[in-house]
């Protein structure tokens, strides 16, 4: 039995703030739950997605988040406990419905989760997920800790009955990614059977129904304001005038950042775990028992604006500061030190921070980027394509999977991403504007999630553009998830249907569609030159199942390969693949047999043949 | 109580994750208040997993540059990127056994002598163990022990409050059956390694 549907309320478990979210979600009888992966938010999703095989959540991978989002959002409207899951940028992807779902209301309860990524650790951009809920009007739940997130997710849904809207429960990676001490609670049980009751007047949203739905979620925000005017989820500590306005982890870094420079006496602490609407008479009174106050918040001035605004409705002069050049950066995230310094300069508290030792005699150390992975096919089609395209002046649009690491020397095969399924729409801006070769590159997760609009597209306007389908076969980057085109016999799960990327491709009407096995390097160069030689839209679709999803399959292994003495040292390989099983051994160079794949790419590249299979 | 603030590098792979998931067991077992950071987004791709552990009262599961109690680098290379952690204070654990990074190979980097290393490590922290980790995990039965091998001397310097007991005691709830005997033995002569300050 999964870990997390066997613990007994009271039982302690040392959980991934992502497990405690997935299992708060379980006790407050989560019913239909939906998502796209995307990190940080993934583990949520995997670990629900594996109680849904023993338990009787309902648990979806939909083809992309605003999919995710409608699934939950009819589910929610039966009558049942629901939620979709994704990353900060996922909620851009699945916007247009939470607008207007907001409008409409649920009648289940409805959280969901947008995952923000401060640092973009793994992400694109860094944006501040709390302006959906003002966007939307929408109420926002943010915890502090990895015990917080189990709690609250279930309060979320609490919550979003008692307002017939859905809640946005917005965690930052830190919270995600962060493993601590949860005490279980009671597992509610499932309420699973449905029902959809029509009432097209306040369910179809015509102009003449919406007028009457914003009016109604302006009624439901003003309940949703009084219970944030109580919520225990905004709380204050300590005594003293200084006040400190925080939330999130930042509201760690402040109660550590006081204990640690002995100021407890002097510091009143809020912390806005309820963040949409904002207290603001909680706030108001707040700032009425402080001389001044410093606003502690990674990413937008958020909260800072708005306290800043109930202080001129109160007539309160007071300094409150947050974001500034010498005080806390939109950029990034907060850490500890910077958090304590900061306080402590601002409050005018003496402080000798720790002597950080003198690193500068330390010599420049070889950097280790992530790398495409030994024996990944994504190194293969670009060695391909970058061959076949020899002599052609080129652009490559790129789109987001593992293959964007392809970005990186020798590959050096990515020009230009900006979102999911980018590729293929700036594809058909680049072949009007660009002068040059259009090739973009996506993957087959991202080909479903977004890119086939845009092929479509290319299409109907008539661009010229080759479009390459990365197919191994999973969702790799966020660890393998299915995707509408992924075989589920092969992980033993019954009752799935299956999308041929190939058929999509024949029916939108591509007139050249090639297929190849990117591990067949001299025979894919050549399909792949007469793709490129076609004025028109055009798609390469090359299919190689990822060789790390293959090593979990129990997939047939292929025999490692070694460098024989016919070497001349020409270094094709390292130099134009780039592959992490090589390496070199004064001045020879060598294949790691624990880390070769037995593609065979590097053997097919090489001028001298010198690369040969390991013989027993 | 006071924080310890211990900071684990270690290459995709490593089986840093297993390990410091032991030590945050074994502080549950212990009573002790543990929280924990991972930084691994891209770490099945050959990058460098940071995990960040503090144990004590502290609400933060962050640790900012110089303020490491214990570092533990299960590679070398990665034991030197990461000092920026540490303090004069600082203990310091590492691996001496290599994992170039590809950049080498590429020419794109050079690996830092050994010997270096290891001098400028002493030179700015309070003490550092060394040992090839790599040789003990193959005495113990299998290359993929390192981590072991390193908890085994993390435990030994008694800066984390968890005893060896408990450490073994998370180990088999967490390790797979198979491999437990393998783990525990790696776990020891890790122990005695940093005990006898040899390998």
């Amino acid at each position: 039995m999964h870990k997390l549907l066997q613990g007994h309320s009271g039982l302690k478990m040392f959980l991934l703030g992502n497990e405690a979210i997935a299992r708060g979600a379980i006790e407050a009888g989560l019913a239909v739950g939906a998502t796209y992966p995307g990190t940080p938010s993934s583990e949520i999703s995997s670990n629900l997605f594996e109680m849904s095989q023993e338990s009787e959540l309902y648990f979806e991978y939909s083809v992309n988040e605003k999919v995710a989002l409608e699934v939950a959002a009819a589910a929610a409207n039966c009558g049942l406990r629901s939620m979709a899951v994704m990353k900060h940028v996922g909620l851009n992807v699945a916007a247009d419905a939470l607008m207007t779902l907001a409008y409409v209301g649920i009648k289940g309860g409805m959280v969901i989760l947008t995952a923000d990524d401060p640092f973009m650790f793994s992400s694109q951009n860094e944006q501040d997920n709390r302006f959906y809920g003002k966007l939307s009007g929408l109420p926002i739940l943010e915890p502090s800790s990895v015990e917080e997130a189990r709690v609250m997710v279930r309060y979320a849904f609490d919550l979003s009955e008692k307002i017939r809207e859905p809640v946005l429960f917005r965690t930052t990676t830190r919270i995600n990614h962060s493993t601590g001490i949860v005490t279980l609670g009671e597992v509610s049980p499932v309420k699973r059977e449905g029902n959809f009751i029509k009432d097209p007047f306040n369910y179809v949203t015509i102009p003449a129904v919406s007028r009457n739905l914003h009016a109604k979620l302006l009624k439901n925000m003003e309940e949703a304001k009084q219970i944030s005017e109580s919520s225990e989820y905004n709380f204050c500590v300590g005594e003293g005038r200084w006040g400190i306005i925080c939330n999130g982890v930042s509201y760690n870094y402040v109660r550590d950042a006081v204990k640690d420079l002995g100021v407890e006496e002097k510091v009143k602490i809020l912390r806005i775990g309820f963040s949409n609407p904002m207290p603001d008479n909680l706030i108001k009174t707040f700032l009425e028992g402080c001389e001044r106050v410093l606003v502690v918040e990674e990413g937008e001035p958020y909260m800072e604006v708005e306290v800043k605004a109930f202080a001129q409705e109160r007539g309160l002069t007071l300094p409150i500061d947050g974001k500034a050049p010498d005080l806390f950066s939109r950029l990034y995230e907060f850490d500890p030190a910077m958090v304590r310094k900061t306080i402590a300069a601002h409050f005018g508290i003496s402080y000798n921070p720790p002597a950080v030792a003198d690193l500068s005699d330390i010599p420049e150390i070889a950097q280790r980027p992530p790398n495409l992975c030994a024996g990944c096919s994504h190194r293969a089609s670009y060695y391909i394509v970058k061959k076949a395209a020899e002599g052609m002046e080129t652009v490559y649009p790129t789109d987001i999977g593992c293959y964007t690491l392809g970005v990186l020397p020798p590959l050096s095969m990515a020009d230009f991403l900006i979102c999911m399924g980018s590729s293929a729409g700036t594809g058909c801006g680049f072949s009007k504007a660009a002068g040059k070769k259009v090739i973009s590159f996506i993957g087959d997760s991202t080909f479903f999630h977004s890119g086939i609009p845009g092929l479509i597209n290319a299409v109907f306007n008539n661009h010229n553009l080759t479009l390459v389908i990365l197919d191994n076969g999973t969702t790799a980057m966020t660890g393998h998830q299915p995707n509408p085109g992924v075989d589920m016999n092969m992980l033993k799960l019954k009752g799935y249907g299956r999308v041929s990327i190939e058929e999509v491709v024949r029916g939108i009407g591509i007139p050249v569609v090639t297929v190849i096995e990117p591990f067949k390097i001299r025979k894919s160069i050549e399909a792949v030159r007469q793709a490129l030689q076609f004025e028109g839209v055009s798609v390469v679709i090359s299919r190689q199942m990822c060789t790390l999803y293959a090593k979990g399959l129990k997939l047939e292994s292929k025999r490692a390969f070694r460098i024989s003495n016919k070497c001349r040292n020409h270094r094709n390989c390292i130099d134009e693949l780039g592959c992490p099983a090589f390496y070199v051994r004064e001045g020879t160079i060598q294949i790691d047999p624990g880390l070769c794949t037995g593609c065979s790419v590097c053997a097919q590249v090489c001028p001298e043949n010198a690369i040969v299979p390991i013989k027993d | 109580m006071d924080t310890i603030r211990l900071i684990i590098v270690a290459v995709g792979g490593q089986g840093n994750l297993l390990s410091s998931s032991i030590l945050g067991e074994a502080a549950l077992l212990s009573g002790i208040p543990v929280g924990m950071s991972e930084i691994h987004g891209m770490a099945q791709r050959g990058g460098v997993v940071e995990s960040a552990m503090l144990f004590g009262d502290a609400l933060s599961t962050v640790i900012s540059d110089g303020e490491a109690d214990v570092l533990v680098g299960f590679e070398p290379s990665e034991t030197l990127r990461a000092l920026k952690k540490c303090n004069r204070n600082t203990v310091v654990i590492t691996n001496l056994a290599p994992l170039p990074p590809f950049t080498v190979a590429m020419g794109k980097g050079v690996y830092p002598d050994l010997d270096r290393l290891q001098d400028l490590i002493r030179a700015k922290t309070e003490k550092l163990i060394a040992m090839d980790a790599l040789k003990l995990a193959k005495q113990a039965g299998s290359n993929l022990a390192v981590n072991m091998v390193l908890l085994g001397a993390l435990i030994q310097t008694g800066k984390i409050p968890v005893s060896a007991e408990n450490v073994k005691q998370a180990m088999r709830t967490k390790v797979k059956p198979a491999f437990l005997e393998i783990n525990l033995k790696a776990f020891e002569l890790g122990f005695s390694a940093a005990q006898t300050g040899r390998s």
